[in-house]
């Protein structure tokens, strides 16, 4: 049987045991789904909001692409996206009274890919050189992020009087990414997704490093004998991953936020793990699948209002079909072995 | 007890491993499987021991027939298999390791348990520390409380599969004495080995196996006759050798210098005081895997690094030199374990030749790699794509996939096993290949474990015997007898 | 601060670490036996809101417990099932299911949200309460925490002074070698994922019936990750593990204390501190430097010292074994 079947299977599987569960939360599928559709789509504002979460996601699961394309789980992604924002943050603080607006965003993009950079390339050190799993040095790293977030929020950083958990002071409009209208979708942020999916094609598949990274991810050993500097291109994978990251965290700064807030990440970076997964590690469906998942995300926040259920749902739409997806993998792969075999 | 195997008969894939070994083993003997790489040995104990289902024939304990189809069935009645290497547990104590696999209550009894090996031990003259992590021991001690653990178990017949690699003389010693002690108590000891000398020590009688059956047994009678080891040699490998038939490759320049190079793994250590290997000369390393061979191929090639000396590869100090120094130099290495250390699982032909391509810019020029990847499945007669992906590849194309990638030009050729898994076309095919390399100045160092390569291919072979290591010697100097002699451990 | 004082911010904390140490000690046991369940924080979560909706609707809390770990067993069945029979990445289906049965037990839990339910009731131990220090200290809580000394002192029991335990820990580091044993590696992977996955099913409702007493969205929010840290900053030993639980509990009630005395920093810094802190350590006792520190003592301490602050995992953590 090929693969698209399983695939095929997997989802519509998903599908029924999420009817299943929506069920029993005593609602019926089929108006859940008119009202994520409406919630996402409804109106031009909820477009836009779809769009202003997509960019973000779309960068991370970029970001992502390189880091499982040399075999590594970086759950420190959503540290990045943090370290990213709080990057920014500082530029646009120090150098909004210096610089005209247009390059005090440009230094805060800059700053923002910077501070990805460095705590991804932290976590890669930590796992070449400490021997830490990439996956625990991940997950503290990101701990420490979100301290680092919340002690400028309340400390350093904290609004004139009073600190509180809902963030810095506003930015000054004129740092603001400009939008499409009204809306909250920013034309700058989407280009950016965009050309970052564009550049990651091209890097995974048209040059040497991706091949390399790619080499390196499948098989360290005979990579390594091969030639291919491992070390280097497994360091070079945290930082691009960071840098990506980094700059989705200036995105929620520049476009969404427009403060510092304690979840300025909103959780994109493990949504990204997720859409990563679901892709299984190909580029070219980071856009549709992106897309899905942030349709989602925005198309829920209108369940506790018009049928008094609550917005994880669009979490629990994500994972299980993430979770369906590689159960059919394994299915698949397993019924291919037992053909081998017979 | 007393063990028999009947017409036992095992088939992996295309390679028929046993093929009707019938071996008798009598209770309180020591009884001697000796064999050169792929004779059988391996397989037939294995299947004895458990680890192994067989194809067809029976296993008679005592004279009645028990079918055994798993280690621990085999422990049961009585088997117990002592591994080349050991299947034990490094990070836990060595007396963990000795009670694991025990049965009794729920709750260990570590105090009982540490008498009865203390006891066993001192039987035996081992001296072991049963505080100690396995992973602080030797190979040759953990051999030792490997054997206490199964004699606690109540093992009567132990098979001991080349036990004599990489342990200390005075180990070897102990280990002697304790096989002729359980023998003496009335077990069986099976031991696989392809020393001539421990078995002419040890052995009561020897089975010598040749390509999967039984070439025949000899009864060890002491003292020993002069003409034994030329009669176990004739049985090991049975034939005359083949004709050498490389062309004179080798220019006068020294291509590869050693100088009291040494190198210790946990296993082994291997020292070569002095060695000059001259350009385009093909050096074959001779003798059963683990001797050592893989060792000096991967110290050539700068993945592994001496204790002390001097390597020099066309001149220049290279010892303690990073392995990408090595790659510039023009070295390459060929690894046997094409999937695993050679080429990449998930990538394409054309993408292995995009990761060899020696100035890499940015950006990949597709076109041209696969058109240099055409190239090399046209010049190399690879049965694939450029698109196709290396595992879907057969041996034999996967191997000339590993011919093609290699750079161009070479100083130095480390192959492994060039021509295992192949057939006589492509192997005939692959040493016109290889020649051709040497002739424009390529020094190649092989190991192979098909003493027909060895002798019909090199210049000059080397043979390696639990790390220690011949002279080289010049193919036409070279008999069977001799040879057999120096793989089976006797350097003269 | 006087001693009675500090004596019952002490106490506070240990008891407060009650949840954390099933949740270490289950995730201990299945990694021991060399799978990783990289699920806990939504196991944590899901485990929370069903135990108390059942110990709410039908009034038992052995029920809400009960319940709570058969949560956690399937979850833990789940990445049983894709990791090691359909061989998929254990750090992927644990991952997914940290996310989806997070947001699961937000989606399910709503009706449970901030309304008061039943909760273990305080006991103290007749005589050992009275211990002077250790009394006021450790036996002045309730049947939960003391359920959870039991647990430690029986893992560490379990794990080495009993045959099955020495099976456990010899699966984790070579499982080629236990199945030339006569283990059943496959199976013995799937009962300590199912162990473990239970008693971190069972730490959640011990959150929301006990030391948080309720439910709300995201109740116990980064506990299993803590968790997952914890394990390897305790080397995978039981007491050790244990001893990081309750350092971590510690570390936060004391900065809730410190904030009296530090007023510049804002106390959300310090919550976040103790994982800083086990980051920290992690790097330290994983080192090459500290291998090589060891390495220079003589016998009898080195295999002290190693026991008491090396981690090592065990050798065959997350890797797939195949049994033939």
């Amino acid at each position: 049987m090929p693969r698209a079947m399983y695939q095929a299977g997997s989802l519509g599987l998903a599908l029924v045991f999420l009817s299943g569960l929506v069920l029993l939360a005593g609602a019926s599928p089929l108006n859940v789904m008119l009202s994520l559709w409406s919630g996402a789509f409804g109106t031009l504002d909820q477009f836009a909001r779809v769009l202003a979460t997509l960019a973000p996601l779309m960068l991370c699961s970029c970001g992502l692409i390189f880091t499982f394309a040399a075999g590594l789980y970086n759950l420190g992604i959503e540290g990045q996206v943090m370290l990213g924002a709080i990057g920014t943050t500082l530029a646009l603080r120090v150098f909004e009274p210096m610089l005209p607006a247009p390059l005090v965003i440009l230094m805060g993009l800059g700053l923002g890919a910077l501070a990805g950079v460095l705590w991804g390339l932290f976590a890669g050190v930590l796992k070449i050189y400490g021997r830490i799993n990439e996956i625990f040095a991940g997950l503290g790293l990101n701990f420490m992020a979100q301290g680092l977030a919340l002690y400028l929020i309340f400390g350093p950083w904290k609004r004139p009087g009073i600190a509180s958990m809902s963030g810095t002071e506003l930015f000054n409009e004129s740092l603001w990414l400009g939008t499409i209208g009204k809306t909250e979708a920013s034309p700058i942020a989407l280009l950016l997704g965009i050309v970052s999916v564009v550049v990651t094609i091209l890097v995974i598949r048209g040059t040497h490093f991706g091949l390399q990274l790619r080499a390196v991810g499948h098989n360290l050993r005979a990579s390594y004998v091969l030639g291919i500097p491992a070390v280097n291109r497994l360091l070079g994978s945290f930082a691009l991953c960071g840098a990506f990251a980094g700059i989705a965290g200036a995105l929620q700064v520049l476009a969404v936020f427009h403060r510092l807030i304690p979840n300025i990440s909103s959780n994109l970076g493990f949504l990204a793990l997720l859409v990563v997964m679901l892709i299984n590690f190909d580029p070219l469906w980071i856009v549709p699948v992106s897309f899905f998942f942030s349709a989602l995300n925005i198309g829920s926040l209108q369940l506790p209002l018009s049928l008094n259920l609550e917005s994880s749902l669009a979490g629990v739409i994500q994972g299980t079909i993430v979770l369906f997806a590689l159960f059919g993998q394994g299915l698949a792969r397993n019924f291919k072995n037992e053909e081998m075999k017979g | 007890m007393q063990v028999e195997l009947q017409h036992i008969s095992k088939r992996f894939g295309p390679v028929q491993a046993n093929d009707d070994v019938s071996v008798t083993i009598a209770a309180g003997s020591i009884h001697g499987l000796l064999g050169e790489n792929g004779a059988g040995k391996s397989t037939l104990v294995k299947i004895l021991s458990g680890f192994i289902t067989h194809d067809r024939g029976e296993i008679l304990l005592n004279g009645k027939s028990i079918p055994i189809q798993t280690p621990a069935e085999a422990i049961r009645r009585g088997i117990g298999m002592l591994h080349q290497d050991p299947l034990d547990f490094p990070p836990l104590t060595v007396l963990d390791n000795f009670m694991m696999g025990k049965t009794g209550g729920l709750f260990l009894n570590a105090r009982t348990a540490l008498r009865e090996f203390r006891d066993l031990a001192a039987q035996f003259n081992f001296r072991l520390d049963g505080q100690a992590q396995l992973s602080e021991l030797t190979v040759g001690e953990r051999q030792q409380v490997e054997i206490l653990r199964l004699l606690s178990l109540g093992v009567n017949t132990l098979v001991l599969d080349e036990p004599t690699t990489g342990i200390s003389a005075s180990q070897k010693t102990a280990l002697f004495e304790a096989m002729k002690q359980l023998a003496a108590q009335g077990k069986s000891v099976i031991f696989v080995s392809h020393k001539l000398e421990d078995v002419e020590e040890l052995c009561d009688r020897v089975t010598v196996m040749r390509q999967g059956q039984v070439a025949g047994h000899l009864d060890i009678i002491r003292p020993i006759p002069p003409d034994l080891a030329t009669r176990l040699v004739d049985l090991m490998f049975g034939r005359e050798l083949s004709m050498p038939a490389k062309p004179a490759t080798f220019q006068e320049e020294t291509a590869l210098e050693f100088q009291g190079i040494s190198l210790k793994t946990d296993r082994l250590t291997l020292t070569v005081d002095r060695l000059t290997v001259r350009r385009g000369e093909v050096i074959g390393l001779a003798g059963l895997e683990g001797s050592g061979q893989q060792l000096l191929l991967q110290l050539c090639a700068g993945l592994l690094h001496p204790v002390q000396g001097q390597l020099k590869i066309e001149g220049t100090e290279m010892a303690h030199k990073p392995y990408q120094a090595f790659l510039d130099a023009g070295v390459s290495y060929v690894p046997a374990d094409r999937l695993k250390e050679g080429l990449i699982r998930g990538l394409s032909i054309q993408e292995h030749v995009a990761l060899r391509h020696p100035n890499p810019g940015f950006l990949i020029d597709w076109r041209e790699i696969t058109k240099l990847a055409q190239q090399a499945i046209g010049t190399f007669s690879i049965r694939g794509r450029p698109s196709t992906l290396v595992e879907r590849l057969s041996g034999g194309n996967q191997q000339r996939t590993q011919l093609a990638l290699m750079p161009v030009p070479l100083t130095l050729l480390l192959m492994e096993h060039p021509t295992r898994g192949l057939d006589i076309e492509s192997t005939l095919w692959v040493w016109q290949q290889l020649i051709a390399r040497c002739e424009t100045g390529t020094t190649i160092l092989f190991i192979s474990s098909d003493l027909d390569e060895i002798v019909q291919y090199s210049d000059r072979v080397m043979v390696f015997s639990g790390g220690r290591m011949s002279d080289p010697i010049p193919v036409q100097a070279l008999t069977a007898d001799k040879l057999g002699q120096m793989i089976g451990g006797r350097f003269e | 601060m006087d001693l009675n004082q500090f004596l019952t911010i002490l106490a506070t904390a240990i008891a407060a670490a009650t949840p954390l140490i099933f949740a270490c000690i289950g995730e201990t046991i299945t990694e021991r036996a060399g799978v990783i369940n990289l699920s806990a924080e939504g196991t944590i979560l899901l485990g929370a809101m069903t135990g108390f909706a059942i110990a709410k609707t039908t009034n038992s809390l052995l029920l809400g417990f009960a319940g709570a770990a058969l949560v956690g067993g399937l979850i833990a069945l789940i990445v049983a099932f894709g990791s090691l029979t359909l061989k998929q990445s254990q750090v992927a289906i644990g991952f997914v299911l940290a996310l989806l049965c997070g947001d699961l037990s937000s989606f399910l839990g709503n009706p449970f949200v901030r309304i008061p339910g039943p909760t273990i009731p305080s006991f103290k131990i007749p005589l050992l309460q009275e211990i002077p220090i250790l009394g006021p200290l450790l036996f002045q809580s309730d049947l939960l925490v003391y359920l959870s000394y039991l647990l430690i002192i029986g893992t560490w029991i379990f794990f080495y002074r009993t045959r099955h335990g020495l099976m456990l820990r010899a699966i984790g580091e070579q499982p080629e070698a236990a199945f030339a044993r006569g283990q059943n590696v496959l199976w013995m992977h799937y009962l300590y994922l199912l162990i473990g996955g239970a008693l971190m099913g069972f730490a959640g409702a011990a959150f929301s019936l006990d030391f948080k007493a309720g439910w709300s969205h995201r109740h116990t929010a980064g506990y299993g990750w803590i968790a997952l840290a914890i394990v390897i900053f305790g080397g995978w030993n039981p007491v050790r593990v244990a001893l990081g639980a309750y350092l971590f509990s510690i570390l936060q009630s004391l900065a809730s204390v410190a904030q009296s005395a530090l007023p510049d920093i804002p106390t959300q810094v310090l919550t976040v501190a103790p994982f800083v802190l086990m980051i920290f350590v992690l790097v330290l006792t994983s080192s090459e430097w500290l291998d090589r520190l060891l390495s220079r003592l003589p016998t009898s301490l080195r295999r002290v010292l190693t026991q008491a602050i090396r981690s090592t995992p065990p050798a065959a953590l997350g890797r797939a074994f195949e049994q033939d």
